[in-house]
């Protein structure tokens, strides 16, 4: 036993230090384990995984960046890129167009404001493969809902198809993710608005300044940082869109439905080209590492000037 | 008429006006908040209700969307009828899901104890280490993942499947339960310390029940990712027996002989649901909790 006498005290408290030192290690070993071996080690190996042509079976093969060369002549490619990209931009206005107002709406201190809130937030915490399925379902032709009922309402003559076409698959999606994530949005811009001092509001009111004018030059402006934050949120999570395609369409009409992750799928799990998948994936990485900075930055911006 | 009472009965006007105002801003409000919960409530019922006609239905629209011609389970029947059996899955899935919360927690409450109370060097290295993993999606790393797995042996196991949900948890979880033990009094553990209570002893005797909410909203998060993944599933499970219910799921949505039977759909989609449902509506405040953790930082 560590005795606590006053005239030993200093070199105790050294040994109990050192001696806690590696305690303090030992605690923490599990958790640096696990994301060593299945996080640190797999984006290491997948580095290493894409200079080489690596099968399933047989021997992987050093080809340099060859790989890389293959990503920047790949038409399929460019154009994954380019569908995940107009996906993340109109899936993004669609929610913060949806999310903002909900914020504003529940906001207010009402009777049950609370219960609008539990309900919004519903779909957020079921799986997107869940919630892919579920509208999958109510958007078919002849055993869903949507058509159906627009036709039993006499909207339209005949049930529409809504996931046969481009355009009508896309929207159909679109309404999903806003229906699955809005309630989260509305969430994180909720914490912003009740940031907000409300003597601030109240001032500009006596002020004169109309409603427009007190969300426009006064809520906007004080909530910036959380919107960048909601922006983020939303931008890196479509990007990384992939069940709802997957699911819903398979990949769409065409195949234009195919996003940026869907495609290393196909490229590693169906075609196996594990080592062109690895490189499709150090893409990948890369483009979400400078969104990520670029985040840092602009929630830097919002702290400069408030 | 006395001046008092003429102010007195133009007030009780105006404020009769005022309340009438009032109420119709009250009413419209409710209307509004009332049609927007039915959006976001209706797909959810629709499904639930649906899941529940006679399987002769199943491939008629769902109108009226409730079960007109009586109560049955034919659809969860033929649900049943998928690969080893609707039970088989939901048992995988429950297993994954328990798991990682369990390992999830363990490992979670041990490092954020670590990080919160010893000092030991590269410290702060390895906590951002930890918390940078955020940054990098697991969608980019799941080919190695799969090989990596296969050389430990776990390929295609539920027990591989858990580790790669777990540490997918971690860098929220330690965050979490770090800053859940730097709010518990230094004193508390010396008053402990002084009686008697030593490191593990000490840590599950005297600091996990002070660090209880916290563990709460690790262990619904945990719950509900694992639960609900698909892709890292889809990759790494390989046999019928092994799926998760989203990945049974699949084999339900792309149907038999070019029929889907979207009864057993309907049936899958509840089962998969009503779990992630009940867990929020039961552990709301420390879902919140963890969210608004998230959102500040």
């Amino acid at each position: 036993m560590a005795g606590s006498g006053p005239g030993k005290a200093l070199p105790v408290r050294r040994r109990r230090r050192r001696h806690s030192q590696w305690r303090g290690l030992l605690y923490i070993a599990p958790a640096m384990a696990l994301v060593i071996v299945f996080f640190v080690m797999p984006v290491l190996f997948t580095g290493w995984m894409s200079l080489h042509n690596w099968p399933l079976l047989g021997s992987p093969r050093w080809i340099g960046f060859n790989n890389y060369f293959r990503m920047a002549n790949d038409g399929r490619f460019v154009s994954a890129l380019r569908f995940t990209t107009y996906y993340t931009v109109i899936v993004t206005i669609a929610i913060f167009a949806v999310a903002f107002p909900l914020a504003i709406f529940v906001e207010r201190h009402r009777r049950f404001v609370g219960a609008y809130r539990t309900i919004i937030f519903l779909p957020v915490v079921v799986g997107l493969a869940s919630a892919s399925l579920l509208w999958v379902w109510l958007a078919n032709v002849d055993s869903g809902f949507i058509g159906p009922a627009l036709k039993a309402l006499g909207l339209v003559e005949k049930s529409p198809n809504l996931l046969a076409t481009f355009d009508s698959a896309f929207f159909t999606i679109i309404v999903m993710v806003v229906w699955k994530i809005a309630g989260f949005t509305m969430i994180i811009l909720l914490t912003g608005l009740q940031a907000i001092p409300s003597e601030l509001t109240e001032a500009a009111r006596i002020d004169g300044a109309g409603r427009w004018q007190r969300f426009r030059y006064l809520t906007l402006p004080l909530m910036r940082r959380t919107i960048a934050l909601a922006l983020i949120i939303s931008v890196t999570g479509s990007i990384l869109a992939f069940d709802q395609f997957y699911i819903m369409t398979s990949g769409g009409p065409q195949n234009r439905m195919i996003s940026v992750v869907y495609y290393i799928f196909n490229q590693s799990f169906v075609s196996f080209n594990l080592g062109y998948g690895a490189a499709l994936s150090i893409a990948l990485l890369a483009i979400l590492v400078i969104i990520s900075v670029m985040q840092l930055r602009l929630l830097r911006v919002g702290e400069d000037r408030p | 008429m006395t001046l008092s009472k003429m102010n007195r009965s133009n007030m009780s006007l105006s404020s009769r006006r005022r309340a009438r105002k009032a109420f119709r801003a009250e009413s419209t409000y409710h209307a509004t908040g009332v049609a927007i919960a039915l959006f976001f409530l209706a797909p959810f019922a629709i499904t639930l209700l649906a899941s529940f006609r006679h399987g002769t239905e199943a491939r008629l629209p769902p109108l009226p969307p409730w079960p007109a011609n009586g109560i049955s389970l034919d659809s969860y029947r033929s649900l049943d009828t998928f690969g080893a059996g609707v039970w088989q899955h939901t048992f995988n899935s429950l297993l994954v899901s328990l798991a990682t919360v369990a390992l999830t927690v363990a490992v979670s409450v041990l490092a954020g104890y670590g990080f919160s109370r010893y000092r030991f060097p590269l410290k702060n290295v390895l906590f951002v280490l930890i918390i940078a993993t955020l940054m990098i999606p697991f969608q980019s790393i799941l080919t190695p993942l799969f090989i990596i797995l296969a050389r430990l042996g776990l390929n295609n196991s539920l027990f591989g499947l858990t580790l790669v949900y777990v540490t997918l948890q971690l860098p929220f979880s330690v965050f979490m339960m770090r800053n859940a033990f730097d709010a518990v009094p230094k004193e508390i553990e010396e008053a402990a310390r002084i009686d008697g209570a030593r490191d593990l002893k000490l840590l599950f005797r005297v600091l996990m029940p002070l660090v209880l909410p916290g563990i709460a909203t690790v262990a619904i998060f945990a719950f509900l990712n694992a639960w609900n993944e698909f892709l890292a599933a889809l990759v790494l499970l390989s046999s019928n027996e092994k799926y998760t219910l989203p990945v049974l799921m699949m084999a339900v949505r792309a149907g038999r002989l070019g029929a889907v039977n979207w009864g057993a759909v309907q049936a899958g989609v509840a089962v998969m649901t009503l779990p992630c449902l009940v867990v929020f509506l039961l552990l709301q405040r420390y879902y919140m909790r963890g969210l608004m953790a998230g959102a500040v930082k």
